[in-house]
C-alpha cells in the first residue's frame, strides 16, 4: 500500500521542513543604543572580563545573568564608567553609546552619567527630603523655576510609580520610607534628570516581593522611554522583565539572545545547566 | 545531562517520565486488544479494553497534577519546561488514544452478535497494525529523546491516511453489494475513523517529543499525500 | 570536682577580676569627682563670674580667666577645625588612595599623641621668641594646632563611615564631586563631624602646658590678642600651687566650671552621636 503514495511527493512537500535551524534569522536588526565590543577589563592583573561583546538595543530591557563573580556586574559598571572611581581598574576595547566610544579618557564623566544613570542593588536615598532628593539632581543640569521644578518631582515621582504614597509629605526625610518605596524613590531621581539609558544593578534583591513586583512593573513601563539593562540574580525576573537576556560565565558572554528564545531552548549547554539549576 | 542542584527535582521529572511510560504501555495495550476483538467479535475482550480506561484516566489526572505542581514548585526553564509541557501534552493525547481505543471495542461489542463479512475487517487490521507500530515507534522516541525517530514517524502518518481512504473505498463497495451490509460496514468505517484519530494523536506526540528535544515546532501543516483527499 | 564546676568557678574568677577593676576604676573617678565638687562649690560664688583674679590676700574672681579661656579657644578651634575639616575631607574623598594620605594619616596620628607641652614649647620658639612678648594669639596657635589633629582624624573616619553606595549613587547621576562632599557626605556624616568637632573642644579647653609658655597669663581682664592673657588652667595651675587659701579656693572653683564644661560637650557629642545611630 506504500507504493500508493509517490515517494517523490512526499520529499517535496516534506521540503520547507528540511533546512532546519536556517529559517529563524539570528538576531532582528534592531537600533543599537550601546554596544560592547571585545571588552576586556582587568582589577590589576586578574581579568574579570574576556572580549564581552553585547549590544543593548534601543528601548528594550536586556537582562544579564549568570552565577557570582561572572562579571555581570563589572560589566554593568564599565557602561557609566563606574569603575573610574577606583584605581588600578581599566578596561580596554570599546563601549560604543550612540556611536561614541564611552571609554574614550577624554569624555565628559559626569555627562556620561547624567546621559547613562544607574540604580543600585541596596536603595540609597540622599539625607535630605524626599523632594530634595529629586530636585537636587535637576537642579545640577537645568535652572528652572520653583513651579517648574514641582512639576519635574511630581513628573518624575508619578513616573516612578510612588507619587501617591508621597505625595502628602514630600518634605519628610527619604530615609523615612520603606525599602521598595526608597528603591522606587532611588529610580525616580535618576529619571528625573532624563537620562537615555539606566542600569539596574540588582534592583530587587533587597526588597519584599510586593515591592519586587512594583519595581518591575515600573521597569516594563520604562521601557517605553529608555533603554534598559539590569543585572539579576532571579531567573524568573529576568525572563518576567527583559526581552533579551545575556549569559555569562567566568567573564565571558556566553550567549546573547531573545528572552523567549533562552528561557525555552537556549543553545548552549552552559546557559542550559546554569538557567535549568544543573550548576556544579 | 547532569543532575539539578536540586536533587528532588530529578526525582519529580523521573516520576512524571514513569507515568508518561505506564499510560503508553496501557494505550497500546488497549489499542491491540481492541483491534484483536474486532476482529474476533469477541464481546468480552472488548469489556475488558472499555474497563481499562478508567486507569489510563486516572494516570492522565496524576501527571496533570504533577505537572503543575513541578511548574509552581519549580519554575522550569528550557529543557524542564518543554519537558514538562511535554509530559503534559503526551498524557492527553494518550489519554484519547485510550478513548478511541474503548470506541472501537463499544462497536466491536456491538456488531459481535452479527458477523456478516468478516474479511472487511482485513483492511482495518492493516490500518491498526500501522498505528500500533507508530505509536510504538514514538513512544520509543520520546523514551530515548530522539527527534529524528519523532520527525520520521511524524512524516510517516500519510500512510495511514492513504490506508484509510482505500479502507473507505473497499467498505463502500460491500455495502454497494448488499446493503444489509450498511450497519456492520458503517461501523467498521467509524473505526477506520478512530483509528485514523490515533494516527493523529501520534503525530502530535511527535511534535512534541521533537519540541521537547529541539525546542522548535515542526511546522503546523503536516505534508499530505494525494491519496488522502477523501475525508468523510 | 566536675568540667562544668571547674568552669563556672573559673568564670567567677574571672567576673570577679573585670568587677573590680571596673569598680576600681569608678571609685577613683567618685573620688576625685567629690573632692572637687565638695571644694568647688564651697569656693563658688558670684564674685567668681564678676571680678577678675586678685592679688594675693585680697578677694576676687575669675572674669578674666574665664573669657581668656573663652576666646582662645574659639580662636583656635576656629584656626584649627577648618584646617583638620579640609584634610581629612582630602584624605577621605580625594585622595582615599592616594600614598599621600597613608603619609598624612601617619603623621597626624604622631602628632594626635604628642605631648600638648612639645606643641607649647614649638609655638614658643616661632612666635613668642620672634615677637619677643607673650601673647594670646599665640596661645591660641598652640590650640589649633592641638585640633587639628583631633579633627583630621574624627573628619576621615566620619567619612569613611558614610556608605560608599551612596557616594556611589551620587556619581552615578553625574553630580560633580565638591557637590557630593558639600551636600550629602557631609550631611550623611553631620552628627559624627559635630561630635569631633566638640571633643576636640573639650581636649583643648583643660590644656595647660601649651598656654604656660605661649599665652602667659595675665592678672588683669585683657581682650588685647597682642597681649599675654588669662585663661582658667593656668590660673588654676599658679593658684593650686601658691600658699594663699583664697587662690587655692578660686583654683577649685575653676576647676569645677572646666570640668563642668567639658562634661557639658562630651554629654552634648554622645547625644549627637546617639541621633546618629538611631537612624
Amino acid at each position: 500500500m506504500n507504493e500508493s503514495i509517490p515517494h517523490d511527493r512526499v520529499q517535496e512537500t516534506a521540503h520547507p521542513l528540511a533546512p532546519e535551524g536556517l529559517a529563524a534569522p539570528e538576531l532582528p536588526a534592531l537600533p543599537e543604543k550601546m554596544s560592547v565590543r571585545d571588552l576586556d577589563f582587568f582589577y590589576g592583573d586578574s581579568r574579570a572580563l574576556k572580549k564581552v561583546c553585547v549590544p543593548l538595543f534601543d528601548r528594550k530591557v536586556t537582562a544579564f545573568i549568570g552565577p557570582s563573580g561572572c562579571g555581570k556586574s563589572t560589566l554593568l559598571r564599565v557602561l557609566n564608567r563606574m569603575y573610574d572611581l577606583y584605581p588600578g581598574q581599566h578596561a580596554e576595547g570599546q563601549v560604543l553609546l550612540d556611536g561614541e566610544n564611552v571609554l574614550d579618557p577624554k569624555l565628559d564623566l559626569n555627562a556620561l552619567r547624567a546621559r547613562v544613570g544607574m540604580v543600585f542593588q541596596k536603595p540609597t536615598p540622599f539625607p535630605m527630603t524626599i523632594y530634595e532628593n529629586i530636585a537636587f539632581g535637576v537642579r545640577l543640569y537645568e535652572k528652572i523655576g520653583k513651579a517648574d521644578m514641582d512639576e519635574r518631582v511630581e513628573k518624575a515621582l508619578r513616573g516612578a510609580a510612588i507619587w501617591d504614597e508621597v505625595k502628602d509629605k514630600l518634605n519628610a526625610s527619604g530615609l523615612s520610607l520603606s525599602g521598595g518605596q526608597q528603591q522606587r524613590l532611588c529610580i525616580a531621581r535618576t529619571v528625573a534628570i532624563q537620562p537615555e539609558v539606566i542600569l539596574f544593578d540588582e534592583p530587587c534583591s533587597a526588597l519584599d516581593p510586593i515591592s519586587t513586583a512594583k519595581v518591575e512593573e515600573l521597569i516594563d513601563e520604562l521601557r517605553q522611554e529608555y533603554t534598559i539593562a539590569i543585572v539579576t540574580h532571579n531567573m524568573q525576573q529576568a525572563v518576567r522583565v527583559s526581552q533579551y537576556t545575556a549569559f555569562m560565565y567566568l567573564g565571558e558572554m556566553v550567549e546573547f539572545g531573545e528572552t523567549s528564545q533562552m528561557f525555552q531552548a537556549p543553545k548552549e549547554s552552559r546557559t542550559q545547566d546554569y538557567i535549568t539549576g544543573r550548576f556544579g | 545531562m547532569i543532575d539539578h542542584t536540586v536533587k528532588s527535582f530529578d526525582v519529580e521529572l523521573e516520576l512524571l517520565g514513569r507515568h508518561i511510560s505506564e499510560m503508553g504501555g496501557i494505550a497500546e495495550k488497549m489499542l491491540a486488544d481492541a483491534m484483536d476483538a474486532l476482529a474476533g467479535l469477541n464481546a468480552v475482550l472488548a469489556q475488558q479494553v472499555v474497563a481499562a480506561d478508567a486507569r489510563l484516566d486516572a494516570l492522565q489526572r496524576l501527571v496533570e497534577e504533577e505537572t503543575v505542581a513541578i511548574i509552581a514548585k519549580r519554575q522550569p526553564v528550557a529543557v524542564d519546561l518543554r519537558e514538562i509541557i511535554g509530559a503534559l501534552r503526551i498524557s492527553n493525547e494518550l489519554e484519547r488514544v485510550g478513548d478511541l481505543a474503548k470506541n472501537i471495542s463499544k462497536r466491536a461489542a456491538k456488531i459481535a452478535g452479527e458477523g456478516r463479512i468478516p474479511r472487511a475487517v482485513g483492511g482495518l487490521k492493516s490500518m491498526h497494525d500501522l498505528a500500533v507500530v507508530q505509536l510504538n515507534d514514538v513512544l520509543d522516541a520520546y523514551a530515548q529523546r530522539d527527534a529524528d525517530r519523532a520527525k520520521a514517524v511524524w512524516l510517516r502518518d500519510v500512510e495511514l491516511d492513504a490506508l484509510e481512504d482505500s479502507v473507505f473505498r473497499e467498505l463502500l463497495t460491500h455495502m454497494m453489494e448488499d446493503p444489509r451490509n450498511i450497519t456492520f460496514c458503517t461501523h467498521l468505517l467509524f473505526c477506520s475513523k478512530n483509528l485514523e484519530r490515533v494516527g493523529d494523536h501520534t503525530t502530535n506526540i511527535a511534535e512534541t517529543v521533537y519540541y521537547i528535544r529541539t525546542g522548535k515546532a515542526l511546522p503546523t501543516e503536516r505534508p499530505r499525500g494525494v491519496a488522502s483527499a477523501v475525508t468523510p | 570536682m566536675s568540667l562544668a564546676a571547674t568552669r563556672k568557678a573559673r568564670s567567677a574568677l574571672a567576673m570577679g577580676a573585670c568587677i573590680g577593676s571596673a569598680a576600681l576604676g569608678l571609685l577613683a573617678l567618685a573620688l576625685i569627682l567629690g573632692a572637687l565638687l565638695w571644694n568647688g562649690f564651697t569656693s563658688l560664688n558670684l564674685a567668681v563670674f564678676t571680678q577678675n583674679t586678685p592679688p594675693p590676700g585680697a578677694t576676687g574672681g575669675l572674669l578674666n580667666a574665664i573669657v581668656g579661656s573663652l576666646i582662645m579657644t574659639v580662636l583656635g578651634v576656629a584656626l584649627g577645625a577648618p584646617l583638620g575639616l579640609f584634610a581629612g575631607t582630602y584624605m577621605a574623598e580625594y585622595g582615599r588612595h592616594a600614598k599621600l594620605t597613608m603619609v598624612v594619616r601617619f603623621i597626624n596620628d604622631i602628632l594626635l599623641s604628642a605631648p600638648s607641652i612639645v606643641i607649647g614649647l614649638f609655638v614658643y620658639e616661632i612666635t613668642v621668641v620672634r615677637i619677643g612678648h607673650f601673647s594670646a594669639i599665640a596661645g591660641a596657635l598652640s590650640l589649633a594646632l592641638l585640633v587639628v589633629p583631633v579633627v583630621v582624624r574624627t573628619t576621615e573616619d566620619m567619612l569613611n563611615l558614610v556608605p560608599g553606595g551612596l557616594r556611589e549613587a551620587s556619581i552615578a547621576l553625574g553630580l560633580p564631586r565638591a557637590l557630593i562632599i558639600r551636600h550629602i557626605a557631609y550631611k550623611a556624616a553631620r552628627s559624627g563631624l559635630i561630635t569631633g568637632l566638640l571633643l576636640a573642644v573639650a581636649r583643648v579647653s583643660g590644656e595647660t602646658a601649651p598656654l604656660l609658655f605661649t599665652a602667659l597669663n595675665n592678672q588683669f581682664f585683657s581682650a588685647n590678642l597682642n597681649a599675654p592673657m588669662a585663661s582658667l588652667p593656668v590660673v588654676i595651675f599658679q593658684f593650686a600651687l601658691s600658699p594663699y587659701k583664697d587662690w587655692q579656693n578660686l583654683a577649685w572653683a575653676g576647676a569645677l566650671l572646666i570640668t563642668t564644661a567639658v562634661l557639658a560637650l562630651s554629654v552634648t557629642a554622645r547625644i549627637l552621636g546617639a541621633q546618629k545611630t538611631m537612624k
